[in-house]
């Protein structure tokens, strides 16, 4: 019965998670896009995207952080925070366990202080490999500490969404993280400080529904998925199939939800110069 | 004989059961009904307006579902666009500015999952009301009157006193939803709705909500008139209450009940 719930849990993430880029012998990667062969090291220098077809696929917190943050700066915050599992939800506790071994994080984002261009910031990275990022008890309180750390210490904060939305495991604490979240960033907002969101693939749900939309400047990654619905919820509940592009990044740009979409090797000039506008800035 | 999580889920399907419309009429007096969001359009699946009770002028917000099926439909299942969202936070802006508390009543089965939701900004709208109400410098009150769907519900539940009717329900995914994801399993709706802790008395242990206004042994639906004056009774004991509050107070209060929420260790 036990082993059962396993099984079944491991096959849903699977699903969740798409199927993970192919590694190949000899340090190649196969691009899940145009299925192109690319050497692990040129992938690497270009920043997990694409040489061939230009596709980005989804970065861990720690290569989000490398790419990112100034050589050595960033310190990692509340590594000590621990999930626990308020439903009793068999084999939720196993599974962190396991995603803990398997990723070496300890929960679906990685928080903490570092300097983007020479400038202190407040960063979150949100990591899908962790049950596709979705929001619990753990991530809220992360998140609602860097915000009020940042306030505090009169930084601005710079957020990487990814999210499969709630954590359905823990139930309604999962949908109160939303409010928590927003409280937090609300403070911070209230001090007159920036907060800069970068929607990355998927961000979706609760996440999108709360802290996603509440930055300042919003910036997206090409190409991501940004919704509140998942899609497949929303093609069963108008009967069709939903258009190609739909809830793409280049989607909410249109429809007037994110100030600029910008290719993954220009966002750390992009955070930089929308730093720089703001230094110093607070009530 | 306490009902369980399932047994209450099927309770408050009941097409009988009273909503808004019925809330509104017996609990408040000269009310007028205000539509729009002044931007895109007018959402009927939130009824908003202004009204009086035990003579204090309050904003009333609400999902409404209607009751019967040519209602529910033009009334969307009680599920909001962003505009009713946006109309949402329109009423309650207008209601810090003439100090009026605002009270929601909440059911809905969730924030519509459409094309048009998607491209008008559902997470946004829904983010924006979230935020609002955490800062909203006048009492906020809600009644979570039949189902409570997540951050559709959410949205309208940031409140300093959270009540829910003694068989309504409050969750982050439907059961059905739940089982479907989780367990791949849609058929065992039953148990999801046990394991998820959805009932009043569950939320009430877990701190989530302040109080439970209860029904007669049948439903709400055996005697509306009964549990409206349970409503009262709750909606006037409260706006007393918020009245002794200063607003700087009030804010500190809300903000601290919700920066508390969570289940985590720290070792």
């Amino acid at each position: 019965m036990i082993l059962d719930m396993f099984k079944k849990n491991r096959n849903i993430a699977k699903e969740l998670e798409g199927v993970p880029e192919v590694e190949q012998p000899k340090d190649v990667v196969v691009c899940k896009r145009c299925k192109n062969e690319v050497l692990r090291e040129n992938y690497q220098r270009n920043l997990y995207v694409c040489p061939l077809c230009g596709h980005q696929s989804r970065m861990s917190a720690p290569q989000r952080i490398e790419m990112l943050c100034d050589e050595g700066s960033f310190k990692e915050h509340d590594r000590r925070l621990r999930t626990l599992n308020p439903l009793k939800f068999k084999g939720y506790t196993d599974k962190i366990e396991n995603l803990h071994q398997q990723t070496g994080l300890t929960e679906a984002v990685v928080t903490g202080s570092a300097k983007i261009g020479g400038m202190p910031v407040a960063i979150g990275v949100m990591d899908t490999r962790f049950l596709m990022a979705s929001m619990g008890s753990v991530v809220g309180e992360k998140l609602a500490r860097l915000f009020e750390y940042a306030t505090r210490k009169k930084l601005p904060v710079v957020l990487f969404t990814a999210s499969g939305g709630a954590r359905m495991h823990e139930g309604i604490f999962s949908l109160m993280q939303m409010a928590k979240v927003s409280a937090a960033a609300g403070k911070h907002s209230q001090a007159g400080l920036l907060y800069i969101t970068v929607l990355t693939d998927p961000t979706t749900g609760g996440v999108t529904a709360s802290f996603a939309m509440q930055g300042d400047i919003i910036l997206a990654e090409p190409r991501a998925v940004i919704g509140f619905a998942g899609r497949r919820v929303i093609e069963g509940t108008i009967g069709s199939k939903l258009p190609a592009g739909f809830q793409s990044a280049e989607f909410a740009q249109d429809h007037g939800f994110v100030d600029k979409i910008v290719p993954r090797g220009e966002l750390k000039e992009t955070l930089q110069r929308i730093l720089a506008l703001h230094v110093g800035h607070h009530k | 004989m306490s009902k369980s999580a399932f047994e209450r889920m099927q309770l408050i399907k009941n097409i009988a059961r009273p909503n808004i419309d019925q809330y509104v009429s017996a609990l408040f007096e000269d009310f007028i009904e205000l539509h729009g969001d002044r931007a895109y359009g007018d959402d009927p699946a939130v009824l908003g307006g202004i009204g009086t009770i035990g003579g204090k002028a309050v904003t009333v917000i609400g999902h409404r579902k209607g009751n019967s099926t040519e209602e529910n439909i033009r009334y969307n299942f009680g599920m909001p666009h962003p505009e009713g969202y946006r109309k949402s936070i329109r009423l309650m802006q207008q209601a810090e500015k003439f100090g009026r508390p605002v009270i929601f009543f909440v059911d809905t089965p969730g924030a519509y999952c459409g094309v048009g939701a998607e491209e008008r900004g559902q997470g946004h709208a829904i983010a924006q009301s979230i935020q609002q109400l955490m800062f909203l410098k006048t009492p906020v009150l809600t009644i979570i009157t039949g189902e409570g769907g997540s951050g559709g519900a959410l949205a309208m539940a940031v409140a300093d006193k959270i009540y829910m009717l003694e068989n309504a329900v409050y969750s982050v995914i439907s059961p059905r939803g739940f089982a479907s994801i989780l367990w791949k399993d849609p058929s065992k709706e039953e148990q999801a709705a046990e394991l998820l802790k959805m009932t009043a008395p569950d939320l009430l242990s877990f701190g989530v909500i302040d109080g439970i206004v209860p029904e007669p042994k049948g439903g709400a639906h055996t005697d509306p008139a009964r549990t409206c004056i349970e409503l009262r009774q709750v909606i006037e004991k409260e706006l007393e209450d918020f009245s002794f509050l200063g607003t700087k107070t009030l804010l500190e209060n809300r903000y601290r009940k919700f920066r508390g929420m969570g289940v985590f260790a720290s070792n």
